[in-house]
C-alpha cells in the first residue's frame, strides 16, 4: 500500500541532525532542544536516556509533529525519514509518515487513547484513515493486531472501551494501534514508566518480539538504565538539552566517555552496588532559559576545567560510533579521569 | 531482638457496598526493630501503602494490632491518639507536590508539629526550623518561601523536615523518591541514610523499586494482593527468592548491564494482578504462579520459617516444607 519498499536490514532510517527547539513562555525562551544529531537504524533500537527537562521527550515529539507552535519553535535542524526532511513537509508519496511510517506511543495510555470510543474502532481507524481499509477490513484487522500483542479474548476485548483495560492491556491496546500500519519506525516515550515491574517486562518482550517479526526500527525514551541495557542497540546521552554520550550499548554502558553517563550510573543501584556505594549527583541541571555558555554539565562535573566553563565542549569521537561532548577528550587536557579518557582521545 | 513496632495480623478491608469487601491488607504480621530499615515492596495494589499508612493510624484497622514499644495503638486514631504519637511515628510520603500544602509557607509547614509540644517561643521555633532546613539541605532563608518555588527533590527534603523535627523513634517511608530522577533519587536516599544513623531512626521504607529498597533496607518484605508472601534479609530475598512471585519480581527487574540483559532469558508472568475484592481461600499468586500445585487453590499457605533457611526468613508457599521445630 506504501509507495516505499521496506527498510532494508541496517539502513538508516530516521536520521535527526542538529535539531534545535525552542517555547516562548511567561517566563521567556526556553531552550528545550539544543542541538541533537542521533540516526537509527531498520531492526534497531536506539535508547535516548535523561532525567526530566532533559529534551527527550521534546526531541521525538518535534519529529512527530506535536510540538505546539506557537509557543514551541523549531530553529534549526533535520529529520530525515529515509531521505526527506519531515520536518518540513508531513506528507511523502501522497501518504501521510506520522502514524502511518512512524508509529508512536506515550507513557500513559489511558489519557492517550480516547475514552468515549471503543479500543477496536482506536485501531481501526488508522487503518481506515492512512490505509484506505474498509470499516469491516479495519475492524477484523484491528482485532488480528490486538491479539498479536498478547491481548487474551481479542474480539470480545476490540468492543470495549479504554476504562474496561488495565494499564498494561492499555499500552498494548496502544502498540496496537501505531503497529497497524507496520510503521518502519516506533517512537515509544517512556512506554512502560507507569507500570508495574512485571507488566514492563511483558511489554519491553512484546516490543522486541514485534521488531524481530517486522524489522522497524525504535526509539525508545526512557530514564530507566536497567530498560535501556534490555532493549538498546545504540544509547544517547540527553542532558539540559543535549546528547552528551553517544555509542552502543557496551561503549556507554563499559566504557563511558562522559562524566554525566557516570554519575547516573553511580546514582543508580544495581546487583553489584555495595551497602555505601551509592554516589548521587549534587546540585540540578542548569537553567534553560539561560543555558551556561560552556559545558550544561559544569556545575555538577567532578572534573570541571575552567575551559568547561568558557567554552561549548566539542563533540569528540573517542571510537568508532563513540562520542562525547566534553573537553576531557581534548588532546591538551590533563589526565585526570582515566575511567572516562581511556587510551586517550583521537 | 525487641521490636519497636509490631503488625500482628494486621488487616484493612474497604467496603464497596453490595457485599463487596476490598482485601487490601489481609493478616500481615510484621516486627520491626529498634533501628531497623524494613523494605516493603510490592507492585500497585498490593496493599504496601494501605499497610503502612494503617500502621500508622492513617487508616482505622479492620481486625489485628499494632503495639509501639509494647503498647497497643489505638484501632481507630482519635485527634488525641494522633497528638499523643506524632511526637514518635511520622510518615514521608511519595509526591512531594500534593503532600505539602501550598498556602503555607516551608518554614510554616515545618514548624506546624510543634505546637504540639508546648514551651517553645517564636524565635525557638523559627531557630530549629532553620536547623532542619540546613540539615536536610536547605537554606536557613528557604523557610519564608512557598512550595511551588522548589524541585522536586527540595519539596521531597521539606517533607523530611517536617517528619523528623517532631524527632520520631520510627517512620514510614511511603515510595519517598517514586516521583523524583534517578541522580535525585540518590541524594534523597543518602540523605534518609545519614539521617536515620545519626538520630537512631526504626523505618518502614514502601517502594516498588526492587534495587532501591535492597540498597537501603536491613530486611526486605515481599506483598502480593494484601498478603505478605516473603520476609528475610534483603540480599538473601533480592539474591536468593524463595517464593515463585519473589522469584518472578527479582527476575523481571532490569539491571543496568546490557550483556547480563541480553543473556538474560526472559521469565516473563503472565497475566496481571488480580483485583482485591472479594478473594477467596487458596494463595492468592495461584492463578499466575508458574509453579502451582492442587493444594495452592484449596489452602491458603501461611507466612512460616522453611527447613533450608534461616530463622528470620519466611515464606508463605506449599513449595516450601515448614521448618521443624526445634
Amino acid at each position: 500500500m506504501s509507495a516505499q519498499p521496506a527498510a532494508r536490514p541496517g539502513e538508516a532510517v530516521l536520521e535527526v541532525t542538529d535539531l534545535a527547539v525552542e517555547f516562548t513562555t511567561h517566563g521567556g525562551i526556553v531552550q528545550a532542544v539544543r542541538g541533537a544529531s542521533f540516526s537509527v537504524a531498520a531492526g534497531k533500537t536506539l535508547a535516548i536516556v535523561g532525567e526530566s527537562g532533559c529534551g527527550k521527550s521534546v526531541t521525538v515529539q518535534s519529529i512527530m509533529g506535536l510540538i505546539p507552535m506557537p509557543p514551541g519553535r523549531i530553529t534549526r535542524g533535520r529529520a530525515l525519514f529515509r531521505g526527506v526532511d519531515i520536518l518540513q513537509r508531513k506528507v511523502i508519496d501522497g501518504h501521510d509518515v506520522r502514524g502511518n511510517r512512524i508509529g508512536m506511543i506515550f507513557q500513559d495510555p489511558m489519557s492517550s487513547l480516547n475514552p468515549t470510543m471503543k479500543v477496536g474502532d482506536q485501531i481501526a481507524e488508522t487503518l481506515i484513515v492512512h490505509r484506505g481499509y474498509s470499516r469491516k477490513e479495519a475492524a477484523n484487522r484491528a482485532v488480528e493486531l490486538l491479539a498479536s500483542t498478547n491481548i487474551p479474548e481479542a474480539e470480545k476485548r476490540a468492543a470495549q472501551y479504554p476504562f474496561a483495560f488495565s494499564g498494561g492491556m492499555l499500552q498494548r491496546a496502544m502498540i496496537a494501534v501505531a503497529i497497524a500500519c507496520e510503521p518502519d519506525v516506533l517512537i515509544a516515550d517512556e512506554p512502560t514508566t507507569a507500570l508495574d515491574v512485571t507488566i514492563q517486562a511483558q511489554i519491553l518482550d512484546l516490543l522486541k518480539e514485534l521488531q524481530r517479526r517486522n524489522g522497524m526500527a525504535i526509539v525508545l525514551i526512557t530514564h530507566d538504565l536497567g530498560v535501556v541495557a534490555r532493549m538498546a542497540d545504540d544509547v544517547a546521552v540527553m542532558y539540559a538539552g543535549e546528547i552528551v554520550e553517544k555509542g552502543s550499548a557496551e561503549d556507554v554502558f563499559y566504557r563511558a566517555a562522559h562524566p554525566y553517563t557516570l554519575g547516573l550510573r553511580a546514582a543508580m543501584p544495581s546487583r553489584d552496588t555495595a551497602k555505601a556505594g551509592l554516589q548521587p549527583i549534587e546540585g540540578a541541571p542548569p537553567d534553560l532559559f539561560a543555558p551556561p555558555q560552556g559545558c550544561g554539565y559544569f556545575a555538577r562535573c567532578p572534573h570541571a576545567m575552567r575551559l568547561c566553563e568558557q567554552r561549548h565542549p566539542r563533540n569528540f569521537t573517542v571510537a568508532p560510533g563513540h562520542e562525547s561532548l566534553c573537553w576531557l577528550h581534548d588532546r591538551a587536557a590533563p589526565r585526570v579521569a582515566p575511567e572516562l579518557q581511556g587510551g586517550g582521545a583521537k | 531482638m525487641t521490636a519497636l513496632v509490631e503488625a500482628r495480623e494486621l488487616t484493612k478491608h474497604f467496603a464497596l457496598g453490595r457485599g463487596q469487601t476490598v482485601h487490601a491488607v489481609d493478616q500481615v504480621s510484621l516486627a520491626i526493630a529498634e533501628r531497623e530499615v524494613v523494605g516493603l515492596v510490592g507492585e500497585s495494589g498490593s496493599g504496601k501503602s494501605t499497610f503502612g499508612k494503617t500502621l500508622v493510624g492513617l487508616h482505622s484497622k479492620t481486625s489485628g494490632e499494632v503495639l509501639f514499644g509494647g503498647e497497643r495503638l489505638p484501632a481507630v486514631y482519635g485527634a488525641k491518639d494522633f497528638q499523643r504519637w506524632a511526637g514518635q511515628i511520622q510518615m514521608i510520603f511519595q509526591d512531594p507536590y500534593s503532600s505539602l500544602n501550598p498556602r503555607m509557607t516551608v518554614g510554616e509547614i515545618i514548624a506546624e508539629g510543634l505546637r504540639l509540644k508546648p514551651g517553645r517561643d517564636r524565635a525557638a521555633v523559627a531557630a530549629e526550623v532553620g536547623d532542619w532546613l540546613a540539615r536536610v539541605g536547605l537554606q536557613r532563608d528557604h523557610a519564608s518561601r512557598y512550595p511551588h518555588e522548589f524541585s522536586g527533590g527540595q519539596r521531597q527534603r521539606v517533607g523530611i523536615a517536617r517528619a523528623l523535627i517532631m524527632q520520631p523513634r520510627f517512620v514510614v517511608c511511603d515510595e519517598p523518591i517514586s516521583a523524583l530522577d534517578v541522580s535525585v533519587q540518590a541524594q534523597i536516599v543518602r540523605l534518609l541514610g545519614e539521617l536515620k544513623r545519626s538520630l537512631g531512626l526504626t523505618m518502614l521504607f514502601i517502594a516498588h523499586d526492587l534495587s532501591m529498597v535492597r540498597y537501603v533496607s536491613d530486611r526486605m518484605a515481599v506483598m502480593y494482593l494484601g498478603s505478605l508472601v516473603e520476609i528475610g534479609p534483603a540480599d538473601d530475598v533480592y539474591f536468593r527468592p524463595k517464593h515463585p512471585y519473589t522469584e518472578i519480581l527479582t527476575a523481571s527487574n532490569p539491571q543496568p548491564d546490557p550483556q547480563s540483559e541480553r543473556r538474560r532469558t526472559s521469565i516473563t508472568v503472565k497475566g496481571e494482578i488480580a483485583s482485591p475484592i472479594n478473594v477467596g481461600v487458596g494463595c492468592r499468586f495461584a492463578a499466575r504462579c508458574p509453579k502451582v500445585m492442587d493444594v495452592c487453590r484449596k489452602e491458603t499457605p501461611v507466612l512460616r520459617s522453611v527447613a533450608d533457611g534461616a530463622a528470620e526468613r519466611r515464606v508463605a508457599c506449599h513449595l516450601f516444607p515448614p521448618a521443624k521445630s526445634v
